[in-house]
């Protein structure tokens, strides 16, 4: 059976900048695997080119075992996107944005349909938000607003969630609400990608992580992963001095 | 006078009659497509497009072609060569829109200046509400339905490209041919509305109503419902205001809609100053409360 992500000696460049060179990760379906590394180290780059929205210069991208056109076009790709990229004031409720998971399923007018508005009712309460359906999405807390994009994913039958920094801004509580919610949706089948500063949460969260520095500097477990000189080669050598912190950022 | 007469009187004028139902048209267009300009944050796009317009325009008279497909042209190299500058110099955007926008401006205003019947020419740049042919009125009627009606049948897909295009590309959507029909379609209805206020105005129409409603909803299809209502009733009374007090027509219909925008602006009851300033001091004076709100938030979690 093919991995839900498998990436081939991915290397991508900006014009003459490198963004990921010869990066080559297999994430098996029902996993939870946290993408780790400083800002540019390319966990970006490697969250576009799954979805395609940056062309590979060499190497090949699988998601399910197909090119990432084809599952964008299956809706098998879902994404939660980082909290400075999403324009809070935008006057849509939680309903109208968990329901957006669902224009791949609809006709060309997205007209809503019963089946429709089933799945997004049963997506929202899976996140537990149904009773705050209605509300404008930016005055949810930070916590909630993650989940009614998961919610979105859920809604829309995504295999594969890419979540980009999804604890930024988040409460500890919260934090550990979605990192259970994440979990849950894994054990169901779904693979989960994350992309994350926060070292703390990331035991209670995955079972892998990936360690990115432009390439794959390690991909293993996350207590393997979490080793001090480990963190040391993709963060520098202060981390060292306070094992497992989360101040990596 | 008796406020009947006031209504009923220009109506005897066929000229106000077609005058009054261009600007309908032209009002209700422009301001549904405003609901997504001013989401996106393309309020200087439909500034540049409705400026570069003008030679087409001119062309397209020359030519005896409809004016919709000289403006259509020029408002699309208009944006491939915003975007070309953009993308292939050091220039940002904000520049690259003033440089292109005012060339091909100026470019129909040198092109007005050759060509022969002048006065007919520089009522698209001012507008010319009160000279609308019928001929006119059923080209932007055609026109305008068409935007209309693309717009309201793909109003999800637009809306989720102004949310996040990134979740429409995830999709199998393609964001960058919804931004071109948004484009599209922001040329043509420049068109439209240049019949009623004039080139330098139309921006007006493009972005003032969907502002307007953007603070008085937080829903997006109330904005798609209030924005041509207001956008409409303030068209209507700024060409009866016009009329009674002998001025510009599309400078008064301009002026009625920034003169609504700036009680919204202050009065809205979700987003006006006003409530926002009685918020502020209240949160001075009772932290607590506020505090309390916070918490309440985070007691869902």
């Amino acid at each position: 059976m093919s991995a839900a992500i498998d990436v081939e000696g991915l290397t991508v460049r900006y014009g003459e900048v490198p963004a990921l060179e010869g990066v080559t990760a297999r994430v098996e379906r029902g996993r939870v695997c946290g993408l780790i590394g400083m800002n540019g180290s390319g966990k970006s780059t490697l969250f576009k080119a799954i979805t395609g929205m940056v062309r590979p210069d060499r190497g090949t991208v699988l998601v399910d075992g197909v090119a990432p056109a084809v599952a964008r076009k299956r809706g098998l790709i879902g994404y939660v996107p980082q909290s400075e990229d999403v324009d809070w004031a935008f006057p849509v409720s939680v309903r109208d944005v968990v329901m957006m998971g669902r224009y791949g399923h609809q006709g060309l007018t997205r007209r809503t349909r019963p089946a429709d508005r089933a799945a997004v009712a049963e997506a929202m309460e899976r996140v537990e938000l149904d009773g705050l359906a209605d509300r404008q999405i930016g005055r949810l807390s930070g916590g909630q607003r993650k989940r009614a994009f998961v919610a979105r994913g859920i809604a829309q039958g995504a295999e594969i969630l890419l979540l980009d920094e999804p604890f930024a801004g988040v409460d500890k509580r919260s934090e550990a609400t979605i990192a259970r919610l994440l979990r849950e949706l894994a054990a169901a089948g779904r693979t989960v990608l994350v992309s994350t500063h926060d070292l703390h949460a990331l035991p209670d969260l995955a079972d892998e992580a990936i360690l990115l520095m432009r390439r794959v500097l390690l991909h293993a477990g996350v207590e393997e992963v979490l080793e001090p000189e480990h963190l040391a080669m993709a963060f520098g050598l202060d981390v060292l001095d306070r094992p497992g912190a989360g101040g990596a950022s | 006078m008796n406020p009947i007469d006031w209504l009923l009187e220009p109506l005897a004028y066929d000229f106000m009659v077609r005058a009054l139902l261009t600007t309908a048209i032209a009002a209700v267009v422009c301001a549904v497509l405003s609901c997504w300009l001013v989401l996106i944050g393309w309020s200087l796009m439909g500034d540049a497009v409705s400026h570069a317009v003008l030679p087409g325009v001119v062309i397209a008279y020359v030519l005896g072609v409809p004016f919709a497909l000289g403006a259509l042209v020029f408002g699309l190299l208009a944006v491939a060569l915003i975007g070309a500058i953009r993308g292939t110099s050091r220039v940002k955007e904000d520049a690259a829109i003033g440089i292109v926008f005012t060339t091909l401006f100026a470019l129909g205003l040198v092109l007005i200046s050759v060509t022969p019947s002048q006065t007919d020419l520089n009522h698209i740049v001012f507008g010319n509400i009160l000279g609308v042919s019928t001929a006119d009125l059923v080209q932007v009627g055609a026109l305008g339905a068409i935007a209309f009606v693309v717009l309201i049948l793909k109003r999800r897909d637009l809306t989720l490209y102004a949310f996040d295009p990134t979740h429409a590309h995830a999709i199998g959507l393609s964001p960058r041919r919804l931004g071109a029909l948004l484009l599209g379609l922001l040329a043509m209805t420049a068109v439209v509305a240049l019949q009623v206020v004039g080139v330098i105005l139309v921006v007006a129409m493009l972005v003032i109503p969907g502002a307007t409603a953007y603070l008085l909803t937080d829903r997006f299809g109330r904005m798609l419902l209030i924005a041509p209502a207001v956008s409409v009733g303030c068209s209507v009374v700024g060409i009866y205001l016009s009329y009674w007090l002998d001025t510009a027509s599309g400078g008064m219909v301009v002026l009625v809609q920034g003169a609504v925008f700036a009680l919204v602006y202050l009065l809205s009851p979700r987003h006006g100053l006003l409530r926002r300033q009685l918020a502020r001091a209240r949160h001075r004076g009772g932290a607590p409360v506020a505090a309390g709100k916070q918490s309440a938030l985070d007691a869902v979690e």
